[in-house]
């Protein structure tokens, strides 16, 4: 529980409907990333032209072999769609590392520090929202070319701005109240006081904000992807599912259909967690 | 209200130099230039000649401060791939992009101003849990996919808006949906965090008292007060919206700034790709600073000393 809750919402968290759907929404996702070669039916990257564009089981003319059917190039969907699961929750974690590192240490330096340092924080937080993050990324990977270790790298340098925001207003609360005070007589030192009192007592705030990056970093990819800039191929990325299959979309839908819907669903999943964990700590993650 | 004024500017001018720079480092990653604008089959002295041609021999501090010299006056060079000045093609891209940005805003606040006042008069209802629902299915929207399965349902099946291109106002309507997709969700939010926090105020109380009709006090009094952290939020996401339309463009082969951008980072065109930032940016911070003006001229408490 956090100090700063001074105004706490609605006490939902757990015994919210939502809050369990996004939590099982992203238990099952963690499971497919962890054991997508152990999960997958079939060979995410075989091809066999033979069996291209197979429908889904709910339609006709399905292969029970393949329950949602084959790409264009007769890869199995869903062994495609779990592995591209493990695609989106790596690039989401990692670029959420990445962009708290750097949110997290200069949104906390900002806000205790304060004065000169503070106005520099500000003037950084502020530049980085006038950047347009979708295009720099894309010029990024387009003139170093694509790999994920860029791709998760641009991403998280692009990112940390509401790490940064949180941290830095959240800490200035924490920065007067008692017992940093106390700490601070007992002669703690500046490092001791930011890692032991600060730090604790702003993180359930951050972890809210945490999913909320992780959530949005997926959903970049997938546009970065779907515009050829993101993941490589033959990565089964989601963007690039859709994009691979984007020509096919006005006779077989479902090609489109499976991969977007699989995204969706995973960001919203990840978003009522945020929100049942925002509930719960009665934290705050908007700037 | 000078002060704050000329504080705002110094602020976006220094803002405004610092993408510069970034922008200009953002294209030399790449390595030598020349040697991708020559192309693949490109001889040692083809290389040599475009350098030469381009003004890529000079140290890279000379062409950084050429490129800052000429910008400031409005020249922003000239493209590698069309051969025409950068400020003349991003002019004639500019206003399909604003085009599509003032459409989603349109489009967004006259889906979420309701959503949000709605859910602010029946807070805690279910009324009120729908509309948030709404905003977080909003938020969990790919938008390049929603532009797919808008193309294959309204476009494709029912016929009723032109799949592509821009030849006539309702080829701005599936796409104005799409980006209005990724503001819905702030602006509702917003729109209804601050319609309760007015209708809890003493002011509302008063015109209560009064005996105003509700129209009238939902709509006069608690709507102006609530606007106010909207009508930033609005400008904000204009900004944004005009940044992310990149996606948009490509998905739905409008030809703005933002497809302008994508062709050029595919060609190695850097003159248009920084530039492309530099206008992004420029007119983000615009964008922010107008937020903040309208802001001060509604609530003078925020005009400061």
């Amino acid at each position: 529980m956090s100090i700063v809750s001074v105004t706490a919402g609605p006490k939902r968290g757990w015994k919210s409907v939502s809050t369990w759907i996004g939590a099982v929404i992203v238990g099952i996702a963690l499971i497919c990333a962890i054991a997508a070669p152990l999960l997958v039916p079939h060979d995410p990257f075989a091809q066999d032209l033979g069996k291209r564009l197979l429908p889904p089981f709910w339609m006709a003319g399905t292969n029970p072999d393949y329950i949602l059917g084959t790409d264009q190039l007769g890869r199995d969907y869903l062994s495609r769609l779990i592995w591209g699961c493990r695609i989106s929750m790596l690039i989401g974690v990692t670029v959420t590392v990445v962009s708290a590192l750097i949110g997290i240490t200069i949104g906390v330096l900002g806000g205790f520090l304060g004065g000169r340092v503070d106005d520099a924080v500000l003037f950084a937080i502020t530049t980085r929202l006038s950047i347009p993050v979708v295009l720099v990324a894309l010029a990024v990977v387009g003139l170093l070319g694509s790999s994920m270790t860029l791709l998760v790298l641009t991403l998280g340098l692009l990112l940390w701005d509401r790490f940064a925001v949180v941290a830095r207003s959240t800490t200035m609360q924490v920065r007067n109240l008692d017992f940093v005070a106390a700490a601070w007589c007992a002669g703690c030192s500046r490092f001791r006081i930011l890692s032991g009192e600060v730090l604790p007592n702003i993180a359930s705030h951050l972890v809210v904000v945490a999913t909320l990056e992780i959530a949005l970093a997926i959903l970049l990819e997938a546009a970065l992807s779907f515009l050829g800039l993101g993941v490589p191929p033959p990565l089964p990325s989601w963007g690039l599912m859709i994009a691979e299959a984007k020509d096919y979309m006005f006779f077989s839908p479902w090609v489109i259909v499976i991969p977007g819907v699989a995204l969706f669903v995973l960001v919203l999943g990840i978003n009522l967690l945020g929100d049942g964990l925002r509930d719960l700590f009665g934290a705050r993650s908007d700037p | 209200m000078l002060q704050f004024l000329v504080r705002r500017l110094i602020v976006a001018i220094l803002v405004a130099a610092t993408v510069m720079t970034l922008a200009f480092i953002l294209t030399r990653l790449s390595g030598d230039l020349a040697i991708s604008i020559a192309g693949p089959n490109a001889t040692q002295a083809d290389v040599e000649a475009v350098r030469k041609a381009y003004g890529l021999d000079r140290p890279l501090t000379v062409q950084f401060f050429d490129w800052v010299g000429r910008a400031a006056t409005g020249d922003l060079g000239e493209s590698y791939f069309f051969k025409t000045k950068v400020s003349k093609l991003i002019g004639e891209r500019m206003p399909i992009t604003i085009t599509l940005g003032l459409t989603g805003l349109v489009i967004a606040l006259v889906v979420s101003l309701p959503l949000g006042i709605l859910a602010a008069v029946r807070e805690n209802t279910v009324l009120d849990r729908v509309v948030q629902m709404v905003a977080l299915l909003g938020q969990a929207m790919p938008s390049f996919w929603l532009g797919l399965i808008l193309m294959i349902t309204l476009g494709l099946q029912l016929g009723w808006l032109p799949i592509s291109g821009t030849g006539s106002w309702q080829h701005y309507v599936m796409p104005g949906i799409v980006l209005a997709f990724s503001a819905i969700p702030a602006i509702t939010r917003l729109t209804r965090a601050g319609m309760i926090q007015a209708m809890g105020s003493d002011y509302i109380r008063t015109a209560r008292a009064k005996g105003l009709s509700r129209a009238s006090i939902l709509l006069k009094h608690a709507l102006r007060n609530a606007a106010i952290p909207v009508v930033a939020i609005a400008a904000v996401q204009l900004g944004f919206m005009l940044g992310g339309s990149i996606v948009i463009e490509q998905v739905f082969a409008l030809h703005g700034v933002g497809f302008l951008a994508w062709e050029s980072i595919g060609k190695n065109d850097f003159p248009v790709v920084q530039a492309v930032v530099l206008v992004l940016a420029v007119i983000y911070v615009a964008l922010t600073m107008l937020a903040d003006l309208m802001n001060a001229v509604l609530d003078p408490r925020l005009r400061g000393p």
